[in-house]
Order: structure tokens, then C-alpha cells, then sequence
């Protein structure tokens, strides 16, 4: 009996001891030889593996920026400069400070300004709904208010307002990982800079039509008249098939194009009231309340 | 005796033929009609008038601009109002010739008497050309350039000529008017594609549900030497080109490939007519007969429609648009897509105007997926539908590529027999269309 237990106790530890040694052999031959770095990058890096970076995830951003060893056309829009410092440091290199960028909704078409005409009670998608017709406002470039982009949010920045029935960009939470970009089917979301104290001012319209039908549809509808072209003085605004587009790193933000818009349908965001004319704008659903000027 | 009919799935919607005994009226011009210069698969025509330029009916507006495209005739005679975008069925905005129309005066050569013409005097090659210059297009609905499809390319070979009379879908009854009031020019036009195809033997296809239209073709085809008349049993969608052929020749057309790689070239009713008109005429594809019908029709009615006339014109001579309106459908109920405008023109491709009352036009409420495959069972391309839709809601394009979701034909049989009120088309159409562009990226 006593014997039984000997030979078991021996025999395993022979077979262990062998398959050590094996094994040993074995992972030496086989050895993956992988830069230390790549756990140290990955480890500074959000992992919150959205794809805003352009790659599958966190682990492969880090193995492409660690291969390729500079930051030359990397960037983690979740982590922003601050984290894109640290792996510069792991690296050893000098990071290129960007400027935040943000999502804007260019589109202002909510139930008030581009009333629906039609109704639509097929599959609850936008991604059905531009594939069959123009949408039931009938601007064929305007949001469908069916929430693709707010499916595709990760961050929780997106949510749709019940009563203008256009998707809202929470500024806090949106760190431009450009997912809505591409789930919007009429390409309406577009990363800008965040703005000098988050101020920015876009042209809300994508819509290409002539003034007449696109006015039809939409009463904040871009209609190309190029008022604001003519009144930027730094040649920020320019005009393409009907509609105005302004550039935001040549865009100074006198807002000089705001006043000029017979449309409205430029906006301007995180402005406070302006003194001469206490008008009040219809403020867009893409932002908050402007601040108010503390007296 | 016992009739034909396709082997796999298809289904039995009502039929609702109100208009069958309604004879074709000839509908007066509007005063203003809207001519889009894409009314037809492929390149859109290129314009060829301006602003301002007087137009004869029949002369040509916009030319062919590559080889899977298909010139455009003014089908009216008057002045180029403009040329600007005018919204399509679905609202999408598409370029058209606006003209103010006045009396008619037809552009020169062409023959407007209703003497029939028999003898057949063109060549293959001339008659192919004719076609071309004349604008024909498939009527049948998908608008294929038809001398596209008379071109038998390099290594194939035609021997038998289908033409569609089947007409399969509910409610639409403009084939059928037209094979009873135009059947002997209809049987011409059929020669003259036999000669244009140089096949010796042409099969015409008729639902039993049209008796008359078979009896009076029967009687008309003896005159003529290969043109059979064949009585179908109703099975929609038996009117599909893939279902046709397999019924008529028990030979399937091959997933992915051509009607011609069966030997048969497929043509509408419609579209041997308007050949006939071209090649014997000289008459231009500008007008087609279009069915005004639905359940809340005041007054069904089969009309011959200029191309470009807008659909509410039609609605007005059909007794106005009624109280219930829910919905209008362009096209069948079947396969017919919902317009967002009784502004938008009539096409070469526009076979009905249904009014759908809005008790019936209503989705029923999307419940879950009970797995009776009934919607196996009633595919007519032995597709999963089912599976498809689910595929295609989880975005997994590769697989519902493996599970042939680019052989759908968009019958609809699907939606119209699911319990559960899914919407299995929707998202299979939306599929093709995913699934289509990964294709096409692929090849290039």
C-alpha cells in the first residue's frame, strides 16, 4: 500500500519534472519576441476600443504606433493630448499638440422648422429610410431623426430630443471618435474644432438644392445666396453646390456671417447674447443654452 | 386540363382586377409635363434641347449617354419651360425637361395612323438600331434599354423568345387591355424581335385568369408562323423573367447569371408593342398605358398617358382623388413603391397608380420571428428570408452573402405571408444594397 503511494508520488514528479524541461526547450524555440512597449502604451491608452483612432482597437493602435515608432498620423481622439503626451513618452518622442475636436449635427431641420408631410410607418432606421425615399419632411439631405447615430454613440454623447425629433451632442461626453460620422447614411455629422472656450460657429444645412425648394421644406435651410461669402473678411466661407460650408481654422468668430444669414441657418454656439440687439436666435438643438452674460 | 406553373414557393394575393373590363382611354394632355431624363436602368440621357426651344412631339429631347442607357422623346409638342430637378417616385430630386404643351404636331416621319402594318421590310441590324434610336425600354417595370437585351453577347446563343403577358401582380390590368385591344400589332411587334433575335419559335405566357386575352391571342397567333399562346396557372409572381422561364422551358437561370444562359430572351407585352410602333411606325417609346385602380379608386380606369403627364392629372380623370386616401402606390401592390407626391411624372416604367384606402394601407405592428418558415416556403428563388433579415439586421454582410441574398427578386412573398407582420423585404432590400457595394469595391 505504502509502496503505491511511492510510485505515484515518483512517477508524477518524473512526467512533471520531464515536461518541465520539455516545455522549457519548447518556449525558448518558440519564443514570441513582442517590444515591452506595447503593454506600456496600451496600458496609457482609454481602452475603450471605439475605432475613433482608425484602428480595430486599443491593442492595435498601440502595436502600429510602437512598430512604427513616431506619432507621425496617430492619434487617440478619446485621450486627447494628454494621453498622446504620455505615449510620446514611452516612446521617447515629442507629441504634436491637436486642437479637441467635437461632433456637430449640420442639420437644423427639427418638427418646427421642417414640418413632416408624409409618415413613415416602415422599419425604424435611417439607414432603410435613405434608401427609400427622401424622408417624410422631404428635404433629401435632412435628418430622419431615426437614431442610427445614437446606436452607434459608445460614449453615451448622443440622444435624441423627443420634441425638435433631432439627435442632441452632449459636449461633455463626446470625444470625437467619428463613429455617428459614419453611421449617418446623409453623412450629416461633422468633427470640428471645439472653439476657443468651446465657441464655434458651422453652417447647419447640407442640403444642396436651389433657394426655392429647399426654402419649401425648411425654413433654416441653407439657400446658397452667398451673403455670407461676401461678408466673411478672411475668406473663411466658401460656396459648392448651393450651400455655404466655412472653414473652421480659418474662422475668426466675429460672427459677421450669423447677422448676415437671411435663414438662420448658420449657428453660432456657446456665444453670450449680443448687447445692440437683444434678439434672441432659435438656439439649436446640438448645444446648450448660451451662457448668460453675468451682470 | 392541367395548367403550368412555377416550381418553388409563390404566393396567392388577392387579384382585384377592377379595371379588366375597362377599355384603354386616351388621357388629353396636361398643360405642363415634367420629362425626367433618367426613366430607365443606367447612364441618364444627356439633354440635347434648351430653354426656350420649340419641341414637336416625338423629337428627340435627350440622347443616350453610354451604352446601357436609352434616348428620350418630347412626348408633346410645345416650348422648353425649363430644365430643372423635379422630385422622382421616392422624393429624390432628378433632372427633367419641363414642356408647356400645345397642340399636337408629330416631328416628321413618323406614321399616327391606326392602320396596322404587317410587312416586316427592316433588317436584324436595322431593326436593333430602330429600337435604340426610338427609346425602347423594358415596360414591364425594370426599364432595361431593350437593344441592350437584343444584343445576344459573344458565345451565347438565343432560341426561343418569351414575351410576358402573365401580368401577375394584383390590381394591374394594363397588359391585359393591351393584349385584347392591340393584340395583332402586339403579335408584330413579337416577329419583328423574333427576326431581331433570328430565333425561329416565341412563347406568350398568360395567366389563366385573363380567358379572354388567351382565347383572342390564340385565334391572332395562328396567322403567325412560331408565336404560341400559353394559359398559366394565377401564382404570383409568376411574371418574374426567372419564374417565366422556368415555367415555360423548365430551365433555370443559373444564380448570378443572364437570361441568355438559358437561351431565352424575356420581353413584356407592353414592350412588343411599343417595338412594333417603332420599327413599323416609326413612333417613338413616348406614351404608355398606365392603370389607375386600388380599393379606393373612385373610378378604375386603364389610360394611354403621354410619359412626363403628372399622376395627380390621372387621379383627376379617374374620378378625383377620394376622401380615404392612405396611401399611393406607384406600380403594383406587390412590388410598387409608396409615393411621397401625386406631383411626380409618369415614366416609361410607371404600369399603375394604385389608391389604397387608409383602413388597408397600414403596416401591421412588427411581433418576433415564430420560426414556421413560411416564408421558405413561399420564396420563389428558394431563399431564407428569415435568415436573411437577421443577417442583415446584425450587420453580417459576408454571410448573408454566402446565403445568396443578391438572388432575391423583390417579390415581396416574404412580407405579404409572414404572420408575424415582419418587414423581411425592408431589410433584405437594404441588404442588396450593402451587400451590392462590397461587391462592386471588390471587383475594382
Amino acid at each position: 500500500m505504502d509502496n503505491l503511494i511511492i510510485y505515484a508520488v515518483v512517477s508524477l514528479s518524473a512526467i512533471g519534472v520531464t515536461a518541465a524541461v520539455l516545455l522549457y526547450f519548447v518556449a525558448q524555440k518558440f519564443k514570441v519576441i513582442e517590444d515591452p512597449r506595447i503593454d506600456e502604451v496600451e496600458a496609457a491608452l482609454p481602452n475603450a476600443n471605439c475605432g475613433g483612432c482608425g484602428y480595430a482597437g486599443c491593442r492595435a493602435f498601440a502595436e502600429a504606433v510602437v512598430k512604427a515608432g513616431n506619432l507621425e498620423g496617430f492619434f487617440c481622439p478619446v485621450g486627447g493630448n494628454a494621453v498622446m503626451n504620455e505615449v510620446a513618452k514611452i516612446l521617447g518622442v515629442e507629441a504634436e499638440e491637436k486642437e479637441p475636436l467635437i461632433a456637430v449635427l449640420r442639420c437644423n431641420g427639427s418638427n418646427a422648422h421642417a414640418p413632416k408631410k408624409i409618415s413613415y410607418d416602415g422599419p425604424s432606421s435611417c439607414a432603410f429610410t435613405h434608401n427609400l425615399f427622401a424622408g417624410e419632411s422631404g428635404c433629401p439631405n435632412g435628418c430622419l431623426g431615426l437614431g442610427d447615430c445614437v446606436a452607434a454613440c459608445t460614449f453615451d454623447a448622443l440622444y435624441m430630443d423627443k420634441e425638435t425629433g433631432l439627435p442632441v451632442v452632449v459636449e461633455d461626453k463626446c470625444v470625437a471618435c467619428g463613429a455617428c460620422v459614419k453611421a449617418c447614411p446623409r453623412g450629416l455629422f461633422e468633427l470640428r474644432p471645439k472653439g476657443k472656450k468651446s465657441r464655434r460657429i458651422y453652417v447647419s444645412c447640407m442640403n444642396e438644392e436651389k433657394g426655392g425648394p429647399a426654402r419649401k421644406n425648411c425654413t433654416v435651410a441653407c439657400i446658397g445666396c452667398g451673403k455670407c461669402e461676401k461678408v466673411c473678411a478672411f475668406g473663411a466661407i466658401t460656396m459648392k453646390n448651393n450651400l455655404a460650408y466655412i472653414d473652421p481654422y480659418k474662422c475668426t468668430l466675429c460672427r459677421k456671417c450669423v447677422a448676415e444669414c437671411p435663414t438662420n441657418a448658420i449657428l453660432e454656439i456657446n456665444f453670450p447674447p449680443r448687447k445692440p440687439k437683444p434678439e434672441v436666435k432659435a438656439e439649436t438643438p446640438g448645444a446648450p443654452a448660451p451662457v448668460e452674460a453675468k451682470s | 386540363m392541367i395548367l403550368k406553373t412555377f416550381k418553388l414557393g409563390g404566393v396567392h394575393p388577392p387579384e382585384n382586377k377592377l379595371s379588366s373590363g375597362v377599355a384603354i382611354e386616351k388621357l388629353p394632355l396636361p398643360a405642363r409635363i415634367f420629362v425626367p431624363v433618367s426613366q430607365h436602368l443606367g447612364t441618364p440621357a444627356k439633354i440635347v434641347v434648351s430653354r426656350g426651344d420649340e419641341v414637336k412631339t416625338g423629337q428627340l429631347l435627350a440622347a443616350s449617354a453610354g451604352f446601357i442607357s436609352a434616348n428620350i422623346h418630347s412626348p408633346a409638342t410645345g416650348k422648353v419651360f425649363k430644365i430643372d430637378e423635379v422630385p422622382d417616385q421616392s422624393g429624390y430630386k432628378r433632372t427633367a425637361v419641363f414642356i408647356d404643351t400645345k397642340e399636337d404636331i408629330w416631328a416628321e416621319g413618323i406614321d399616327t395612323s391606326t392602320d396596322i402594318v404587317r410587312e416586316i421590310k427592316l433588317s436584324k441590324e436595322e431593326i436593333i438600331q430602330r429600337i435604340a434610336d426610338m427609346g425602347i425600354v423594358g415596360l414591364g417595370g425594370a426599364t432595361f434599354p431593350t437593344h441592350v437585351k437584343m444584343m445576344v453577347p459573344d458565345g451565347k446563343h438565343a432560341e426561343l423568345l418569351i414575351i410576358n403577358g402573365v401580368e401577375c401582380e394584383p390590381y394591374l390590368t394594363s397588359d391585359h387591355r393591351l393584349m385584347l385591344e392591340h393584340g395583332e400589332e402586339m403579335l408584330i411587334g413579337t416577329s419583328i424581335l423574333m427576326k431581331a433575335l433570328g430565333v425561329k419559335k416565341a412563347m406568350i405566357g398568360i395567366e389563366a385568369n385573363k380567358p379572354d386575352a388567351i382565347d383572342h391571342l390564340t385565334g391572332l397567333a395562328k396567322q403567325f408562323e412560331g408565336i404560341t399562346v400559353h394559359a398559366l396557372k394565377v401564382k404570383y409572381p409568376q411574371g418574374g423573367e426567372k419564374q417565366l422561364i422556368q415555367v415555360l422551358t423548365g430551365r433555370e437561370v443559373p444564380s448570378g447569371k443572364l437570361p441568355i444562359e438559358t437561351g431565352c430572351v424575356v420581353n413584356n407585352v407592353g414592350t412588343a408593342f411599343a417595338v412594333y410602333e417603332a420599327v413599323q411606325k416609326n413612333k417613338p417609346l413616348i406614351e404608355r398605358i398606365v392603370t389607375v385602380t386600388g380599393n379606393a379608386a373612385l373610378k378604375p380606369s386603364n389610360f394611354r398617358v403621354r410619359i412626363g403627364t403628372p399622376v395627380q392629372h390621372l387621379i383627376d380623370h379617374a374620378g378625383g382623388m377620394p376622401a380615404n386616401l392612405g396611401k399611393l402606390v406607384g406600380g403594383g401592390p406587390m412590388m410598387g413603391k409608396a409615393l411621397v407626391s401625386p406631383e411626380v411624372p409618369i415614366v416609361k416604367g410607371s404600369s399603375g397608380i394604385l389608391l389604397i384606402s387608409d383602413s388597408t394601407a397600414k403596416r401591421v405592428p412588427m411581433k418576433h420571428c415564430i420560426r414556421c418558415s413560411r416564408c421558405v416556403s413561399a420564396c420563389p428563388m428558394g431563399l431564407e428570408p428569415y435568415l436573411l433579415q437577421q443577417l442583415v439586421e446584425h450587420e453580417m454582410w459576408a454571410e448573408a452573402e454566402s446565403n445568396r441574398i443578391m438572388d432575391c427578386i423583390e417579390c415581396g412573398s416574404c412580407q405579404f405571408i409572414c404572420p408575424s407582420g415582419r418587414p423581411l423585404l425592408d431589410f433584405i432590400r437594404l441588404g442588396k444594397s450593402t451587400v451590392g457595394k462590397i461587391i462592386r469595391t471588390r471587383k475594382n
